[in-house]
């Protein structure tokens, strides 16, 4: 009988394994104060700056990798990764005419298209490729409003007295073991100012592309926003497969000032590892945003889909008077996928509010945990939050749990938390093809449904993708 | 309506079927031509929802000997999917909740599918809307049900009317109607039967399931097959129901035993 089976519909091959044979720059593996020294004068850094990262580095020296996650993996070899890796091409190039066309192929493949014809009308696109920043799409239109979107490297170089100002002050260099091996060794990311009373006129994003195997990827984003000031960000990123784990160790730092809003969105599609738990990016991120304004908003909207191990928890500090944080999220893991995620809501401010809408879905032998916090600090009056975390599970050897963390100082607030698991079950699926709906059909629909409530806050541009890429994900699952 | 020239829909030959590693169909045979009205009747567990399931292609049953024709093509070799777009149906005797997936959706996506099959174009939202709220009157259902998740929440008997709308949407040659009337109330069966004889016509076929006689008051039966213990060991036209009523299923056991089974097997 020809009836595919959830196992097989999970188990679609990665499309965007490929390796661009390009000539790169790398230093030696192994990280070392040298390194980050060597790291720092290959982008002429500012003295302020180099001085951060030495801070990191020691930091990071006597602090202990986190154990408290739900996660399993042997101990990383730090020794063992490269910290810089760049194409080789000297500087990055005024005109996309002359980048390295082998590279504006590669993003044109991931579909990504960076050409002036080509280009997404309304998205401006910072390219990243392994270290560094490739191409910035639309910066001068966007100057004319007073954006600065462009990578990081160019913005110490540009508007050091920004970064000096923001940078580590959301997510400090002793943060965690992975914030301050970021801040001891990034290499490139996006950098994001929005002036005062502005409207961002487009969709800013970046792209992500790890190329190199045994490179590690430490980007760092800065997203400011000033009063009254909006933004809709994207992060995307994808890289090649590899039998060996590479790391992936972000930090984004935001920073929202009064009646300013940023929503970041992240469509995170690195190589997942095989069906047999070969290879795949550990994903180690800190993702922190500070509403320092009253009735500032921040809204992390996350579609994890990909990485071997993710550890992730995308939180709000909610500081002015009112302010807003969010936190919407489908989780997807299938094989021996372990993720990890969530996010922490740190009410300090009157009148805050949060909301938390978490998706998870496990597939195969994979686990997928969500962890949040919701903190609500003694000057919180009338603090707000509504969590809901729900889980799907896929075959019967996933597994998911649930770690909701609520700690209130603040007697009258009101804190509320829904929790659901299901099952996509034989007979659903059934049911589904025995009116017409083809299998693979089936299930994305079921779990499209089971995800809407965090699709409809993807920009549009993006809801249909993230749609695809969860039934591309899940083929070959049920069985 | 039997007509003997009329064209062969299904022919179930020696079906064989088991379930997991236990035999459940054990030589079923059935010829529907196109007009007919089946009624199979049978104690519980005789094996009547297997046969429906393993027709419509269910992934837990495995067919072990016999064949299926549909249409002329072998019926056994169509994944589910096809076997519905193809004009087979089967209103479940469970349906099954599908939270998250809209209804309206749901029946848009099921209809367009068979739509496509037929060569017929598909039909955006609004013209759905249309379609489905003309057929909506055929159960006299609420539209308030078309904005819910699927079958999530709804009554027993929302949900048979449910399954018949999604009949009368897809426009079937073959349903296969597994105990539609179980549980219905006198108005609501009422409904489902007008219904049922609504969209029976000389083009296609129905095979009921049922229990009931109440079922076969509203909707004549032309052959009543009687199964147990996964075959079907008397057929007649709808006086068998009017027996069966009046003397239940107590020969049947004498009969499976002159076969040399014994009752027990039979359930
Ligand atoms: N999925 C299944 N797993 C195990 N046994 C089953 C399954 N489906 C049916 N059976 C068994 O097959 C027999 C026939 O069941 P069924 O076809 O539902 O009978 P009916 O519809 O006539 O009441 C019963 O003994 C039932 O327990
Ligand atoms: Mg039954």
């Amino acid at each position: 009988m020809s009836t595919a089976t959830v196992g097989d519909l999970v188990s679609q091959p990665y499309k965007h394994g490929f390796v661009t044979d390009i000539e790169t720059e790398k230093i030696a593996k192994g990280l070392s104060e040298d390194v980050v020294r060597l790291i720092s004068s290959k982008k002429s850094e500012p003295e302020f700056l180099l001085a951060f990262r030495l801070r990191a580095y020691r930091q990071w020296l006597q602090m202990q990798s986190p154990d408290w996650a739900a996660l399993g993996y042997p101990p990383i070899d730090y020794q063992n990764i490269i910290y810089y890796a760049a194409p080789k091409q000297q500087e990055k190039k005024a005109s996309l005419d002359e980048v390295d066309p082998k590279l504006l192929e590669t993003f044109e493949k991931l579909g990504i298209p960076l050409s002036e014809q080509k280009r997404l009308s309304n998205v401006a696109v910072d390219a990243v490729f392994d270290s560094v920043s490739i191409a910035t799409t639309y910066r001068e239109k966007l100057a004319e409003h007073g954006v600065v979107f462009c990578s990081i490297s160019e913005a110490v170089k540009e508007y050091p007295d920004l970064v000096e100002k923001y940078l580590g002050t959301v997510v400090p260099s002793n943060d965690n073991y992975f914030a301050a091996l970021n801040s001891a060794v990034f290499s490139d990311g996006s950098f994001v100012f929005i002036p005062k009373g502005v409207a961002c006129p487009m969709e800013l994003s970046t792209y992500f592309r790890i190329n190199s195997a045994d490179t590690g990827q430490f980007e760092r984003t800065l997203i400011i926003a000033e009063e009254g000031a909006s933004v809709s960000y994207l992060e995307g990123c994808t890289a090649p497969m590899f039998d060996t784990n590479q790391l992936h160790a972000a930090v984004v730092e935001l920073v929202v000032l009064d009646d300013a809003s940023i929503k970041y969105s992240t469509v995170q599609n690195w190589y997942a590892g095989d069906e047999h738990g070969v290879g795949g990016i550990y994903n180690f991120v800190t993702k922190r945003g500070q509403c320092r304004g009253d009735r500032s908003r921040i809204s992390w909207t996350q579609v994890e889909t990909g990485s071997a191990i993710t550890w992730k928890y995308p939180s709000c500090v909610l500081q002015g008077a009112d302010s807003v944080g969010e936190f919407y999220s489908v989780a997807l893991t299938n094989n021996y996928q372990q993720a990890d995620t969530g996010t922490k809501m740190i009410h300090v401010g009157p009148r805050t509010r949060s909301t938390i809408v978490s998706k998870g879905i496990s597939a195969g032998h994979s686990s997928n945990s969500y962890r949040g916090l919701v903190q609500i600090g003694p000057k919180a009056v009338g603090a707000k939050n509504y969590s809901q975390c729900d889980s799907m599970l896929i075959g019967d050897q996933a597994g998911a749990n649930t770690y909701p963390y609520i700690r209130s100082q603040q007697p009258d607030a009101a804190v509320e938390h829904e929790a659901s698991t299901c099952r996509i079950s034989a007979d659903q699926l059934f049911y589904l093809q025995s009116r017409g709906i083809g299998f693979e059909e089936a299930v994305s629909m079921m779990v499209s449904g089971f995800c809407r409530d965090v699709f409809n806050q993807l920009p549009m541009e993006f809801a249909a993708e993230a749609d695809k890429l969860l039934a591309l994900k899940l083929e070959g699952s049920v069985g | 309506m039997i007509r003997p020239d009329a064209p062969v829909l299904l022919e179930v030959s020696d079906l064989h079927a088991r379930v997991e590693e236990q035999p459940i169909l054990k030589g079923v045979n059935l010829t529907i031509r196109a007009g007919e009205i089946h009624a199979v009747m049978g104690r519980n567990g005789s094996g009547k929802s297997t046969l429906s399931k393993v027709l419509a292609g269910h992934p837990a049953y495995t067919v072990t000997a016999g064949s299926v024709s549909y249409m002329g093509s072998d019926l056994l070799e169509l994944a589910p999917e096809q076997r519905s777009r193809l004009g087979l149906f089967l209103g479940f005797q469970y349906p099954v909740e599908i939270p998250g997936v809209s209804n309206l959706e749901f029946l848009r996506v099921s209809t367009n599918a068979r739509r496509a099959q037929r060569g017929e174009e598909e039909l955006d939202t609004f013209a759905f809307e249309d379609l489905v709220r003309e057929r909506l009157k055929v159960v006299q259902m609420d539209p308030a049900f078309l904005d819910r998740s699927v079958n999530e929440g709804f009554s027993g008997g929302e949900k048979k009317r449910n399954e018949i709308l999604q009949m009368a949407l897809l426009e079937p040659l073959v349903a296969i109607l597994d105990e539609t009337d179980s549980g219905l109330d006198i108005d609501a069966l009422r409904i489902v039967a007008d219904g049922v004889n609504q969209l029976a016509g000389p083009e296609n076929a129905t095979l009921l399931i049922t229990h009931y006689q109440r079922l076969l008051d509203l909707i004549t039966p032309d052959f009543v097959h009687v199964m147990a213990a996964g075959r079907i060991l008397r057929t007649g036209g709808k006086e068998l129901a009017l027996e069966l009523e009046r003397t239940g299923y107590e020969w049947v056991d004498q009969e499976l035993a002159s076969l040399g089974r014994e009752p027990a097997e039979v359930l």
